[in-house]
């Protein structure tokens, strides 16, 4: 700020306090003359007003703000460049109000730290931190009570893309894993036909009964010899490959959906799903412990 | 002295006056002089100008009445930062025009969105139907979004009043090139592709702070 914009600003602060002092003095003395009257002269429909002197308690109210804007102007900045004697300023104070949470809660973390994840899920205070932080960084995706979303894996069941031990977990949240399944429905026949007979085959890798059905039987037994395709990935058996992320298609876990319409839409269009890095936005610590609360949804503690 | 103040009292056309001046003390002290800080006037070194396309997702931003439950604007707390990331300052909205700080959080606050590790289809996701990624959310669905192509039809005039008259460092290449990709990778770009990367840019001028 400039010497100029803080003479400016002091300036206005004293005429202002001055101003205010000046207009209680000059409505505080009237002659005795004026006192002696028993009414102003007012008079509002027949209504006289007397003439009373200003009231005590707010003749002293008035004083005492004065007062009050004084010993402010004094401690906390408001003249121009005079930074207050305390030297307050928002950031300072946000600093240091950084600086003791830090204080307080480093070592707590730290402590946590050197708790490995599956022994870390003893400890309710831990996870109660967790949780917290798992509320405010992973829920938007995941939820509240972590069980997912359409596109967004639920982390409480034992069912994993990517591994549910301890280090995978600290993996996928620290480094983020994206998942990519292309649209297959060039490789398998173009045709709406061959897309909804692999649907079908891929729907009764989980349910196994359909092929009960005649013309469900017809379409997986049309569309088997072309799951090889599929094989690079989710395996010749349809249980998957972890370390790619590719999911296991003879569960009842799906991430899109497990409707014909969702998987034809998977098998046409293919999936992207990106689980985005932390590593920058959290502290290694805080990962570990988001890490235990994770690991706590599927996992018991040992005795 | 003697009852000096009815000149005041009685007179309406000097009352008034004298009110203003009174009233002119908090805003010449608190408001004229920032007009001339820096700290106001001067852009922050790693605030970019909007691009064509986050221009026009801001406009449908304020069109949408996003800033009425959202606001941009981390207050200095450590709560707020935890939360959101870097505290807001002046100079990260020199280039606003109107500025976006909102007065109510109905939903979080936005200022730091784009540093979010939220991908774009999430964000596609959640503006086309909310509950659908957060079951708790009472944000409205705005599903035409994706629907509606982005109206580019002042886009150019948006650009050259930013230049002009507010000052933003747009060169006239840089509009060229803006109308250029209106033109081409743009030209069916939707509402909700424009939104949403006025979203990712939130906070971007704010990187190095955060991390």
């Amino acid at each position: 700020m400039s010497d100029f914009w803080s003479w400016f600003i002091i300036i206005i602060v004293a005429i202002n306090l001055l101003g205010c002092a000046g207009l209680l003095l000059w409505n505080n003395q009237i002659s005795p003359e004026e006192a002696a009257k028993e009414t102003t002269g007012h008079s509002f429909d027949g209504i006289q007003e007397r003439n009373a002197p200003l009231p005590r308690w707010w003749l002293f109210l008035f004083i005492g703000t004065l007062i009050f804007a004084c010993v402010y102007l004094v401690l906390y900045p408001g003249l121009g460049k005079f930074p207050g004697v305390l030297n307050w300023s928002s950031t300072l104070q946000y600093e240091k109000e950084v600086a003791l949470v830090a204080r307080q809660t480093d070592p707590l973390f730290e402590q946590f730290a050197k708790v490995p994840v599956d022994e870390l899920i003893g400890y309710p205070e831990a996870l109660a931190v967790g949780g917290r932080l798992f509320a405010n960084n992973c829920a938007i995706c995941h939820g509240s009570d972590a069980r997912g979303a359409k596109g967004y894996p639920n982390l409480a069941d034992d069912d994993w893309l990517y591994g549910g031990e301890p280090k995978q977990i600290i993996t996928s949240i620290a480094q983020g894993r994206t998942g990519m399944m292309p649209p297959m429905a060039a490789a398998i026949g173009n045709t709406d036909k061959a897309v909804r007979d692999m649907a079908i085959y891929v729907q009764s890798l989980s349910r196994p009964d359909l092929a009960k059905d005649a013309e469900k039987a017809a379409a997986i037994e049309r569309a088997q010899p072309k799951f090889a395709i599929c094989a690079a990935c989710h395996g010749q058996d349809g249980k998957g490959i972890q370390a790619m992320g590719a999911p296991n298609l003879t569960d009842t876990t799906w991430l899109y959906g497990p409707r014909l319409e969702d998987i034809e839409t998977t098998i046409r269009e293919g999936r992207k799903g990106e689980m985005p890095k932390h590593e920058n936005l959290l502290s290694k610590e805080k990962i570990h412990v988001i890490a235990a609360y994770v690991y706590s949804l599927s996992n018991k503690p040992a005795p | 002295m003697s009852n000096a103040h009815e000149r005041v009292e009685k007179n309406v056309g000097l009352m008034i006056v004298l009110t203003l001046i009174a009233v002119s003390f908090g805003g010449l002290a608190e408001i004229v002089p920032l007009f001339w800080q820096k700290a106001t006037t001067e852009p922050l070194e790693s605030l970019e100008p909007y691009t064509a396309l986050e221009m026009e997702g801001r406009d449908i931003y304020i069109r949408e009445g996003c800033h009425v439950c959202h606001t941009q604007m981390v207050r200095p707390l450590r709560a707020e930062t935890e939360r959101y990331g870097a505290y807001s300052v002046a100079g990260e909205d020199v280039w606003e025009h109107p500025f976006l700080w909102g007065s109510k959080r109905t939903g979080p606050d936005l200022a730091r969105v784009g540093l979010r590790p939220i991908t774009e289809q999430w964000h596609r996701e959640h503006l086309r139907d909310p509950r659908q990624v957060v079951p708790e959310s009472n944000m409205p669905a705005y599903p035409w979004l994706q629907k509606n192509l982005v109206d580019w039809t002042t886009t150019e005039r948006k650009l050259r009043v930013f230049k002009d008259t507010f000052g933003v460092p747009y060169s006239d290449q840089d509009i060229a090139e803006q109308l250029n990709k209106i033109e081409g990778e743009w030209a069916n770009a939707t509402e909700e592709d424009a939104l949403v990367a006025y979203l990712l840019s939130l906070g971007q001028e704010r990187k190095e702070v955060a991390q």
